[in-house]
């Protein structure tokens, strides 16, 4: 057994969903590489070296990998994967992205979204928004597989000290070229990372009513969410999207406001450890999966919320 | 409609100096709104009168190619769906919305996406478009793979999880959703496009476009005529029912709401 961890990162620093890849790969046994592939990445190959349990850091330093095309990523995980069992990437839009592809240039099955290894060739994911879990064993000879975070614990982002290791590049496939990026800036967590996520539905009217959100998340050192619906209507950016489409969480405290529940949007938060849900309608399904739930206007019980928790104890 | 747009053809062919057929890949998924039911012998979930609907991430796909269509920028657009006989109805809700016409790909057996991307590619090598647009991800298997295989197995650029592309000359631009936000690529023609949600709006089709739809050509194949072994890769052990949670408690007000946030879930300070 031998497995190669796909490094999510932005060449100064390691992100978080890696700690959970890493944890999978674990549990698979043999040795856990890791590789970084980027430009200008040596802090991050640094970085990765001290995750806990990596035995090797491979570091791919080039300009075909700055901006993760995968088109470029693949033919050099390619290459790699023959001489290894398994292939793993947390299932972030990068590991998404690259993974299949990588799988049939190997002419083998990918493993979408694992949330359990059950042993080095059988696995368990998530079908059909959550609302079933499948078993699957793979026949191939290589595991080409992307991680959900929220099935593992992440291992220590310290205390290991792997051997570093450049690995030459495979050159730019000629397919693609990186244009610009718009990203979402927030002082606030990572939504996929945070202990308490707030998220909004269409129930908040307004992107300007978010505040109202906000103002609770910077409070309780939350991240902010939306529905599907809140993001079609243009009230926050798509990366708030919480779901089975969107983004997967599984915090501490998830707080859904003005939401109803649809199964799309319960596939992405009900593995939470506490939910709370405010919701005018008392029908609504989020308060199936509630733990305990408000049935009040948003619009009276958020600041109330807020004005609480200003109070402190 | 279509019969206007489609008589332009030859002019605007000369115009922009080059055809651009789109290929569309439309897979037949349990419908959205249903909740569905692991089976009690655990071999999979229960699929039997069941309502059955185009992917929803299709739909937006059979919406770009006849809006790039409607907009001059294609020529044809081809919905291909893979699977069982009645597969044929969604390739014909396709048609219904405006698609030129249909490839269906018949088979009984259970398809992975690594076959179902070796499928499209034997069809792909036949139709050559310059364009093909899948759904990032069908919301039965929830693999959101095939996109990214057959662009492999073209060895052709891929803009996954796109909301918004602009075709221009031999390159497509493609604005992507990644986890940060958005992202920008500039692809080499041809190209493989997975949809995301924003990408549009699909339609709905009309009555009258429904009618004519049912005479719109499909062509029929099967695995073995493509020379494809689709046979799956992944054995399904079991499929399990997710655990459920306990049922909560309503609270009155939302001093109450922090006090037990506070005291008995001990999830706040
Ligand atoms: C292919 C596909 C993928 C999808 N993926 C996702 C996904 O990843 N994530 C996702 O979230 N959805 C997804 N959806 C959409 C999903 O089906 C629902 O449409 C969506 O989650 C609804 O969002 P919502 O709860 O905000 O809106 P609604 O269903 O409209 O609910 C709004 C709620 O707000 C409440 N409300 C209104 N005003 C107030 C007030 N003043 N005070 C308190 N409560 C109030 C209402 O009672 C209602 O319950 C997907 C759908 C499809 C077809
Ligand atoms: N049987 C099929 N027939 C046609 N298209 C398919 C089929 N299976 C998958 N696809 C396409 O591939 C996309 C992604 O599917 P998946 O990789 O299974 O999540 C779908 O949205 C379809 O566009």
């Amino acid at each position: 057994m031998s497995v190669l961890v796909l490094a999510e990162h932005d060449n100064a620093s390691i992100k978080p969903a890696t700690l959970n890849a890493v944890a999978a790969a674990s549990k698979v046994g043999g040795p856990v590489e890791v590789l970084v592939a980027g430009q200008g990445c040596a802090a991050a190959a640094e970085a990765a070296s001290k995750i806990s349990g990596v035995a090797k850091v491979l570091v791919a330093d080039a300009a075909e990998y700055a901006h993760g095309l995968p088109e470029n990523l693949a033919l050099l995980l390619v290459e790699l994967a023959r001489s290894r069992t398994h292939v793993m990437a947390a299932a972030t839009s990068t590991g998404k992205n690259v993974m299949p592809r990588v799988a049939a240039l190997l002419d083998v099955a990918q493993v979408s979204e694992i949330v359990e290894v059950v042993s080095a060739d059988t696995f368990i994911r998530p079908i059909y928004a959550g609302n079933a879990l499948a078993t699957v064993q793979s026949k191939d000879a290589i595991k080409v597989i992307t991680v959900r975070a929220t099935g593992f614990d992440p291992v220590p982002a310290t205390g290991g000290s792997a051997a570093i290791e450049a690995v030459a590049a495979k050159g730019d496939a000629g397919l693609s070229q990186f244009k610009g990026q718009e990203l979402s800036k927030s002082e606030r967590p990572e939504l996929t990372s945070a202990r308490i996520v707030i998220s909004g539905g269409r129930g908040m009217q307004s992107g300007d009513n978010f505040k109202l959100l906000e103002s609770v998340a910077d409070k309780l050192g939350a991240a902010v969410g939306a529905s599907r619906a809140a993001v079609d209507a243009g009230f926050v950016p798509n990366d708030y999207q919480v779901g089975q489409t969107g983004k997967i969480v599984a915090p501490d405290l998830y707080l859904a406001v003005g939401i109803s529940g649809a199964i799309q949007h319960l596939a992405g938060m009900k593995d939470s450890k506490v939910i709370v849900a405010i919701n005018k309608d008392e029908e609504a399904p989020i308060f199936q999966v509630a733990d305990y739930g408000l049935v009040a206007d948003l619009f009276k019980a958020v600041p109330e919320l807020d004005a609480e928790l200003a109070k402190g104890r | 409609m279509q019969h206007g747009v489609y008589t332009n053809l030859p002019s605007l062919k000369t115009v922009h100096g080059h055809q651009m057929k789109v290929l569309v890949a439309v897979k037949r998924v349990v419908d959205y709104n249903v909740k569905v039911r692991v089976k009690a012998d655990k071999t999979g979930v229960e699929t039997a009168n069941v309502k059955m609907s185009m992917n929803p991430f299709d739909e937006i796909g059979v919406e770009e190619a006849i809006r790039l269509k409607e907009a001059g920028k294609a020529t044809e657009v081809v919905a291909v769906s893979l699977g069982v006989a009645q597969t044929q109805e969604t390739i014909r809700t396709a048609l219904a919305m405006g698609a030129d016409r249909g490839i269906h790909v018949l088979t009984d057996v259970e398809l992975q996406p690594l076959a179902v991307a070796k499928l499209l590619k034997a069809v792909v090598e036949k139709e050559q478009p310059k364009l093909v647009i899948l759904g990032k991800q069908a919301i039965d298997d929830d693999c959101n793979q095939t996109g990214q295989m057959l662009a492999a197995l073209l060895g052709w650029s891929q803009g996954t999880f796109a909301s918004k592309i602009v075709p221009d000359g031999d390159n497509l631009t493609v604005t992507r959703e990644v986890d940060g936000g958005l992202e920008t690529v500039v692809l080499k023609l041809p190209a493989i496009v997975t949809t995301d949600l924003r990408l549009n709006e699909p339609r709905y089709a009309s009555l009258p476009n429904i009618m004519k739809a049912k005479k719109k050509p499909i062509d029929q194949l099967t695995p073995d005529a493509l020379g494809v072994d689709a046979s799956p890769r992944l054995v399904t052990v079991k499929v399990d029912e997710p655990p459920k949670r306990k049922s909560g408690v309503k609270v009155g007000s939302v001093a109450e709401l922090i006090e037990k946030l506070r005291t008995e879930a001990k999830v706040i300070p």
